[in-house]
């Protein structure tokens, strides 16, 4: 399990983390926008409305931006090696931080399609991370 | 002097909350978010009628909640009459045309957060903690990771090479060189810069600001009492600021900074194009964010940062004469960079940078980049000659 700085849960976001115990992706939405919301939020940036609904997600993305950190950041050590910390655009409209996993770390480039995998954190949630779409389990 | 508010500007909505019980259902950004929600409604006004945001806090992380971008934000801190203040300084702000609807906001709920036994770093009075929750398990290197995370997708986008960003650096070490209080001053090439280690990818730590002690100070005068004073005045032409996100992974496009709005808009303040700027002092965190100023300042197209620096233009004798006293990357970096920006540019404009004088200069811009590329501020300056 790689050493992380492991995410607080935000109110807003309960419902998300949740669904990660059984390794459910879920998205928040705006019923009212029809659009998906990210990070999650209380309140629809775009209505000021409250109408926020949690649908699953299959998790598929593209990377739009990489950088691979040969030294550890905060929270990392320096035996677990070098990764890559990405931004993804998710095909549901919204971008977040990520990491790839599952293949060599400078191997990863802008415009690679990703699917979802989870990586196990301490209280049994898990952490959405990437790997390369076409990886073969 | 006269002050000009009366009448500039009224309180058009309001909305509060409480309860006989002493505690509130909603809490942090959700409970801000209700708030200025209704008195937008009993203004009769929308989310998209608001250009400014006050709060006595990082204004910039509401209006990030709340996918607002505003010209204007306010983020005084004195205590109980902050709000007070904020009134003041938005009815000046609007009465100078920096803005015209300013939504200020406070939410406190102590009795609620204890019990619900929230820890500080999870639920503060701030709103959740984005960059905890969201980014930090990640393993980013704030703020490295966000401007590398700029580069790489600059490259990837446009082709921008490591060699284009490297003269960057190459420039401001030149620059560096006439300094004696320069932290670096002997000379560096290409080949040096793509040798220094990558921490983060396309990075290069000759393509990193320094980590320096340092400080600076301004004293800005009304015109009057300005002209009454020994030393030559330096006059504010123009001035404008942008806001755009607080964490990176907020930002909508990461080749594009706020310096895209706030730059064209203090140049159209000071009725001046690039054409007129004699030096450019403009933040060079690294030297991506440079590159990136380029462009949104409009000195060359979006997308075409790498060729435009290719010649070495920024450097002493360049066409561009850029970061003059070496800049964060090469004279002094102690984190907040930009009071220096405003410090050399006064000191070209006064003529009395020495060996780095740029000769005749008559008009400067001073251009701040904070947070992950996330505020700009820029200032036209120009000397008596240019009024």
């Amino acid at each position: 399990m790689t050493r992380r700085r492991e995410p607080p849960v935000s109110d807003e976001a309960r419902p998300f983390w949740d669904a990660t115990r059984e390794q459910r992706f879920r998205l928040p939405w705006c019923s009212e926008c029809e659009v998906a919301i990210w990070y999650p939020r209380a309140t629809c940036p775009r209505c000021l409305g409250d109408a926020i609904e949690w649908r699953d997600d299959d998790g598929g993305g593209t990377v739009y931006a990489a950088s691979v950190h040969s030294k550890p950041g905060p929270g990392r050590e320096a035996e677990d090696g070098p990764y890559v910390v990405v931004l993804v655009d998710l095909d549901a409209g919204v971008r977040m931080m990520s990491n790839v996993v599952g293949c060599p770390p400078g191997d990863v480039a802008a415009g690679m399609r990703v699917a979802l995998a989870w990586e196990p954190l301490s209280d049994g949630r898990h952490l959405p991370v990437f790997r390369p779409a076409d990886w073969k389990l | 002097m006269a002050r000009s508010l009366r009448g500039a500007a009224a309180i058009v909505g309001v909305a509060d909350a409480a309860s006989p019980t002493g505690e509130l259902a909603l809490r942090g950004r959700a409970l801000e978010a209700a708030m200025i929600r209704e008195a937008l409604d009993d203004a009769g006004l929308t989310l998209d009628d608001v250009d400014g945001v006050a709060c006595s806090g990082i204004a910039t992380g509401i209006a990030e909640y709340l996918d607002l971008h505003p010209r204007y934000v306010e983020g005084t801190f004195v205590g109980g009459s902050s709000f007070e203040v904020h009134v003041e300084h938005a009815a000046a702000a609007i009465a100078a045309g920096l803005c015209d609807v300013v939504v200020g906001v406070y939410a406190s709920t102590p009795r609620g957060d204890r019990r619900h036994g929230a820890s500080p770093a999870a639920f503060g009075p701030m709103g959740p903690d984005v960059a905890a929750e969201w980014e930090n398990p990640y393993g980013p290197m704030m703020p490295m990771t966000s401007y590398a995370l700029a580069a790489d997708r600059h490259m990837a986008q446009y082709g921008t090479t490591p060699e284009q960003l490297a003269q960057i650096a190459i420039d401001a070490r030149r620059w560096a060189a006439m300094n004696p209080r320069a932290r670096y001053r002997d000379p560096i090439t290409i080949d040096d810069v793509l040798a220094s280690p990558v921490i983060a990818s396309p990075l290069h730590q000759l393509d990193c600001c320094l980590r320096t002690d340092g400080a600076g100070a301004y004293v800005l005068a009304s015109a009057e009492r300005a002209c009454d004073l020994a030393s030559s005045p330096v006059f504010v032409l123009g001035a404008a600021s942008a806001t755009d996100h607080w964490v990176i992974s907020q930002m909508p496009d990461l080749t594009v900074t706020p310096g895209a709005i706030s730059g064209p808009a203090a140049f159209v303040h000071a009725g001046i194009t690039t054409d007129d700027v004699d030096v450019l002092e403009a933040y060079d965190s690294f030297t991506i964010t440079e590159l990136l100023h380029l462009e949104d300042l409009g000195f060359c197209a979006k997308g075409e940062g790498g060729a435009f620096v290719e010649d070495g233009k920024l450097g002493p004798g360049g066409a561009l004469p850029t970061n003059t006293n070496g800049g964060g990357l090469s004279y002094t970096h102690p984190g907040q960079y930009g009071i220096f920006l405003l410090v050399e540019a006064v000191r070209q404009l006064r003529g009395s940078a020495g060996e780095r004088q740029v000769p005749g200069a008559e008009i400067a811009v001073a251009h701040g980049c904070g947070g992950v590329l996330s505020a700009t501020g820029t200032v036209v300056l120009g000397t008596e000659a240019t009024l």
